[in-house]
């Protein structure tokens, strides 16, 4: 019995060094592998502020207006003007709806005929 | 453990026989056991001590290396935490209201050299001064075959000059990341963001701090890890800003002035929209301060907020303000006017002679120094000084930028009878132009104090009531009346009933002594729509002259009028203002209480 309990104490125990072992490799693998994603997010955001910084760079009003200017004769940009608001009275009433066609008229048709 | 008897037999019976006393023995052994035993006492309290030192050791040990470990490694990120996911950069972003990008962080390189590791000095120096115009050839070789065993050689590299640098092929030309602060926009709005510099500097990072401007204002906030991924709003507006930088610099070549100014706040929360000072400078590669001439004519001088300037008869409003408010007068009461109007030995003159006299409304819309300095007498200077100080001109702008803080308004020293009277129409106290607007601003929001402010902030509190509404909307009609049949009358624009009175103040001599003749600084402080303000915009120019005419003109009327109705005719569209037919005066219908 006691032989038995011992035999029976030495496989748990390597058992359990191979179970800690296996989790540990793979604890070490979650990390790196972690720490790859971090990473990868960390130069996405990178990237991202570049690209931002290059939007508002090229957005830039110095720089549209003078594309504004150089393209005057294609796209005839202006800057906004007061004018260019709309009034309400300027908006046409809807054309009172067509009157119903009560005595239609035949129209000659000869020009059709051969 | 075998005992030793005290009395062994043996020993006992010899020494009877040889006739000695055996309790001898038996004290001797008694006494060796003692010993033997106090032996071992001392070794095992040795043994222990000895324990314990090594215990003590070893814990301050770990201590120790643990703390040297810790401050001579290079710090690294957390791997398992998700907390260093958050990080995103060194600095937060600035942008504007509407969430572009005004500042923000870049990745590059900066380039150091560790001599002792180089292999071709003299061709690595040619081949930087080649590269690096600004570097001297001799210089570096001097600095890569002395004693010196690291230098910097370069703060900030492109991409293309790290590429030239590492075609060199010099192992001893190193790079260390750096974030560098970028302003995408270049000069828009240079005076507010300042600009950013290095701090402590490492191989492999270096602190980015503010050196002006907001940046400087809200540096902690800027670096503070825990919110570097939210923006710092402004209030400002990317395009309003860049047309009214367009028109005021335009504006300030067409009448030869020096520099101009231009401000645009929101008049129920104090938000400035847009705020320029000329010249300016580009925050990405800002210039050393100057050390020659004059502070006040660098780039880096922000007029708007730190030039404190006397604004002239844009001050009359307040006097009058205050006159009506304390019940003195009514915009019909008639006015003695005579000019010159004497006190002791000085003599206040008006521009032209306006006749006997003149109602309050004419006194602001023709702008009549003598009329005003009659109803300053009246109120007195205790009060006028009171009113000046609850519309914010006594103290720094509190504006969040670095500089607004150190420019004080200079006032007189000694508030005497003159003083009350030359301040009522501007003079003899020196005073910001954001100061002047965040005063208009309050007269035309209906009498609440505005708190100027840069940070988006569409919910302020309004602040304490300073004049009646009552008090606001006289005003605003006087002011109105200024533009559309006074001395602002090229201020009209359609559409937008621009109000606003004008200033033009001669310059003091640097070196004290009176006035120059012919150079002036020119205000126009305006409010538009007039019938319920939403904005208010003061520009201001510096020693302008328009010279179209026969004779050179230099009074606000003719120089800074013209350009503020320009950028309101600009920027008021961009902030989705309407332009309106302004409600005309309804006849024979008066406010009656009994």
């Amino acid at each position: 019995m006691r032989s038995f309990l011992c035999v029976l104490t030495a496989l748990a125990v390597i058992g359990l060094a191979f179970w800690a072992y296996r989790e540990n490799y793979r604890t070490q693998e979650a990390q790196s592998h972690a720490q790859m994603l971090q990473s990868e997010i960390g130069e996405a955001r990178q990237r991202l502020r570049v690209l931002n910084a290059e939007w508002a760079y090229l957005n830039r009003p110095v720089r549209l207006m003078d594309l504004v200017e150089i393209n005057y004769d294609k796209l005839g940009l202006l800057p906004l003007q007061p004018y260019q608001f709309g009034k309400i009275d300027q908006v046409a009433y809807p054309a009172p709806p067509l009157l119903p066609i009560t005595n239609p008229v035949d129209v000659s048709n000869m020009e059709q005929q051969p | 453990m075998i005992r030793t008897p005290l009395r062994p037999l043996a020993r006992i019976l010899e020494a009877r026989n040889r006739g000695e006393n055996p309790d001898a023995i038996e004290r001797e052994n008694i006494r060796l056991r003692h010993e033997d035993m106090r032996d071992r006492a001392r070794r095992r309290a040795e043994g222990r001590l000895l324990v314990l030192a090594v215990m003590f050791f070893a814990a301050f040990g770990v201590v120790g290396g643990r703390m040297a470990v810790l401050a001579s490694s290079e710090p690294a990120e957390p791997r398992t935490s998700v907390a260093g996911a958050q990080i995103q950069a060194q600095r937060a972003d600035i942008v504007d209201r509407e969430g572009r990008i005004l500042a923000t962080n870049f990745d590059t390189h900066s380039l150091y050299a560790q001599p002792q590791q180089m292999v071709d000095p003299e061709n690595a120096a040619e081949k930087l001064a080649a590269i690096f115009p600004d570097l001297e050839r001799e210089e570096l070789l001097k600095d890569f075959t002395g004693k010196r065993k690291f230098l910097w050689i370069k703060r900030k590299l492109s991409p293309e000059q790290k590429q030239a640098v590492h075609d060199i092929g010099e192992p001893g030309l190193l790079f260390g990341p750096r974030e560098m602060r970028l302003y995408p926009n270049g000069k828009l709005a240079a005076h507010v963001l300042g600009g950013a510099g290095f701090g402590r500097e490492g191989v492999h990072a270096a602190e980015v701090i503010g050196v002006a401007g907001i940046e400087r204002f809200y540096d902690e906030r800027l670096r503070d890890p825990a919110r570097a991924h939210e923006p710092l709003t402004l209030s400002l507006d990317l395009s309003v800003q860049a047309a009214m930088e367009r028109v005021l610099y335009g504006g300030m070549k067409i009448m030869n002035a020096k520099g101009a100014a231009g401000i645009l706040m929101d008049v129920h929360t104090g938000e400035v929209v847009a705020v320029a000072s000329l010249p300016d400078f580009d925050p990405n590669d800002r210039p050393a301060p100057p050390v020659s001439g004059r502070p006040g004519d660098s780039p880096l001088f922000n007029r708007a907020v730190q030039g404190v300037y006397e604004l002239g008869s844009t001050f009359k409003v307040f006097a009058v303000a205050q006159a009506l408010e304390l019940g003195l007068v009514s915009p019909s009461t008639m006015i003695d006017t005579t000019s010159p109007m004497t006190w002791g030995r000085f003599r206040i003159r008006d521009f032209h002679n306006y006749g006997p006299e003149l109602s309050v409304t004419k006194v602001i819309v023709k702008s009549s120094n003598v009329g005003t300095a009659r109803m300053a007498m009246e109120i007195g200077g205790t009060r006028q000084r009171a009113f000046l100080e609850k519309l914010g001109f006594m103290e720094p702008s509190p504006l969040e930028i670095s500089e607004a803080s150190r420019s004080k308004p200079l006032l007189p020293k000694n508030w005497s009878e003159l003083s009350t009277m030359t301040i009522s129409y501007g003079h003899g106290l020196s005073t910001t132009p954001m100061h002047l607007a965040a005063g208009y601003a309050t007269i035309a929001n209906g009498g609440r104090r505005v708190t100027p402010t840069l940070l988006r902030s569409p919910d302020a509190e309004p602040g304490e009531r300073v004049i009646s509404a009552q008090t606001s909307a006289a005003m605003r009609k006087m002011l109105r009346e200024v533009v559309s049949e006074g001395t602002a009358s090229l201020g009209e624009v359609e559409g937008y009933a621009v109000g606003g009175k004008t200033g033009t103040a001669d310059k003091p001599k640097e070196n004290g002594g009176g006035y120059y003749k012919d150079k002036v600084i020119a205000t126009f402080a305006s409010m538009f729509p007039a019938h319920d303000p939403k904005y208010v915009l003061v520009v201001t120019l510096d020693e302008p002259v328009e010279t179209s005419g026969d004779q050179p003109r230099r009074t606000a009327g003719w120089t800074a009028v013209p350009i503020a109705a320009e950028i309101i005719r600009r920027v008021a569209p961009l902030m989705g203002l309407r332009p309106e037919i302004e409600p005309g005066e309804l006849a024979d219908i008066r406010q009656t209480s009994n």
